[in-house]
């Protein structure tokens, strides 16, 4: 009879052999160690059924960190549409209530980014910025006769050349400098590109009940919604960057994070001023100087 | 007659053979599956007028039937975009700047929008083809094409009061009927945690198309 020593090495020398011919196979492992008890009939015998999702699992992390399909494949791009309603409703919800010390990529993307929430977001954006800033104007300029509405349409697609060069190039300009900070400093953390892009988009949601809300025509309500919108987005933003950014030195830590807001902020405040303008603006560049005399009694009807 | 044996036959090359072969060449009537290059034109425009008709009337009742999704045809849609884009021209044209959607801008919303809704609708995993999502989508523009109707007659009475919330209550119901029969069509094709995902991209379609209905203003 072998000694229990033997035994052992043969059936992991066979246990070997029979798992690389079929790496799917469920496989039995002995618990038992070989200094406490004698190995074979009493030692324990667990039938380990988690070999077979421990292997699933394996091969899908593999598939999550590399690529296996190539970029002209239409499961490349699947792979960025993994989303379930709740896990957007979710990326939504953290995209608006920044905290502290909660990094929006580690956090809510758990590192697995989706391009359904980005895009649709700049979607639901341009058409909601272009058709509130023509409610906007209309309502602005009710009082004056001499208004003919139009619809303004040229607006959409000056709207959607704007958000959507924003939400890819800025992304791609913070990914590559971070990129070549990290590499020049060998630091271990970065962000891919695909995560840069959908964290900006996930930010822009904010935008979408503020562009709404700049309907009402006060304009000490506009900048406050502008603000609140800023404060939430950047911070979303400032929060996600920073720790990968303050392993740098001072300067180009508090440059990186300037620049990421002061983007932000002209976004914001560009949009506003062109989209919504003012009463003020409108009345002067459609009404001829010498019909004011003739409107203001009009308007006191 | 008198059988001869085998050792009786001679085979030389001259016995001749008689008889007649007949190559089926198959008349259409007497064929199953009837070839449509003989038949006259009429025939032909009649019976693709009829599939496409058939495929309207579908979408006005949007039970479940698979008329529009199993002989799918962009006949209708084509129509109905350049109906809905001819009409949506002709408005305040004063000022190019400042005006509606030109004709192109319309055809490449409606076009460029379905492409990209089925694109988003096959990435989330959806069963649907291609072909079938274009075609449904295309056919439910059709109640949002009866409201630019019902609009421009409602305009020739007047801009706005009354005539306003006629059009707003026109063009939302039949935008509402828009995204609810095609949505009728499409959910199904869907993994079932993903339906809000594919039908919100289906509802901001509808919902421009209808916004361009409505601000639709005619020339002073």
């Amino acid at each position: 009879m072998a000694s229990p020593d033997d035994l052992k090495f043969q059936e992991f020398e066979e246990a070997t052999d029979l798992l690389l011919a079929d790496p799917g196979a469920s496989t039995l492992s002995m618990s038992g160690s070989s200094s406490t008890a004698p190995a074979g009939a009493t030692g324990d015998i667990k039938l380990d059924m988690s070999d077979d999702e421990g292997q699933e699992e394996s091969s899908e992390l593999l598939r999550g960190e590399k690529q296996t399909s190539g970029f002209w494949t239409f499961e490349y791009y699947q792979s960025f549409f993994n989303v379930d309603t709740m896990q957007v409703l979710d990326r939504v919800k953290g995209s608006v209530m920044p905290l502290p010390g909660r990094n929006f990529i580690k956090h809510t993307l758990q590192s697995s980014p989706d391009l359904y929430g980005p895009f649709w977001i700049c979607v639901t954006l341009v058409f909601s910025l272009a058709i509130s800033g023509n409610l906007s104007t209309f309502l602005n300029s009710l009082g004056s006769p001499h208004y003919h509405y139009r619809p303004q349409f040229h607006r959409v697609t000056i709207a959607a050349v704007v958000i959507f060069l924003y939400a890819w190039l800025v992304p791609l300009g913070i990914w590559g400098f971070l990129t070549w900070r990290q590499r020049e400093e060998r630091q271990q953390s970065g962000y891919s590109f695909l995560e840069t892009v959908c964290l900006y988009g996930y930010s822009l949601f904010i935008y979408i009940p503020t562009s709404v809300l700049w309907i009402l025509p006060f304009e000490w309500l506009q900048w406050l919604l502008i603000l609140v919108a800023m404060v939430i987005s950047g911070s979303v933003l400032v929060l996600t960057f920073w720790p990968v950014v303050r392993d740098d030195t001072k300067v180009t830590a508090y440059a990186t994070v300037a620049t990421i807001v002061v983007l932000h902020a002209l976004l914001s405040i560009g949009c506003k001023m062109y989209f919504f303008q003012t009463a003020t603006l409108t009345q002067v560049t459609t009404l001829a100087p010498n019909h004011t005399a003739a409107i203001l009694p009009s308007k006191t009807h | 007659h008198h059988f001869a044996g085998l050792s009786d036959v001679s085979i030389s090359g001259d016995i001749p053979v008689e008889g007649e072969i007949n190559v089926p060449v198959g008349t259409p009537s007497q064929d199953k599956e009837y070839s449509t290059l003989d038949e006259p034109v009429k025939d032909t425009i009649l019976r693709d007028l009829k599939a496409v008709g058939k495929k309207f009337v579908h979408v006005m009742y949007p039970k479940k039937s698979s008329a529009l999704l199993r002989d799918w045809d962009l006949w209708g849609p084509l129509l109905l975009c350049v109906t809905l884009a001819l009409m949506l021209q002709g408005g305040s044209v004063d000022s190019k700047e400042d005006g509606g959607p030109q004709f192109a801008e319309v055809f490449v919303i409606i076009w460029f929008g379905s492409v990209i809704i089925t694109l988003n609708s096959k990435l989330l995993g959806g069963t649907i083809s291609f072909f079938q999502s274009l075609c449904v989508l295309g056919y439910c523009i059709m109640p949002l094409t009866v409201a630019m109707v019902v609009c421009r007659l409602v305009l020739l009475g007047g801009s706005w009061g009354f005539s306003f919330i006629v059009r707003l209550i026109v063009v939302t119901a039949s935008f509402s009927w828009s995204t609810f029969a095609s949505t009728a069509f499409l959910a199904d094709c869907q993994p079932p945690n993903r339906k809000a995902l594919v039908v919100y991209p289906v509802f901001l379609f509808y919902f421009v198309i209808g916004w361009m209905i409505l601000t639709f203003s005619p020339s002073a």
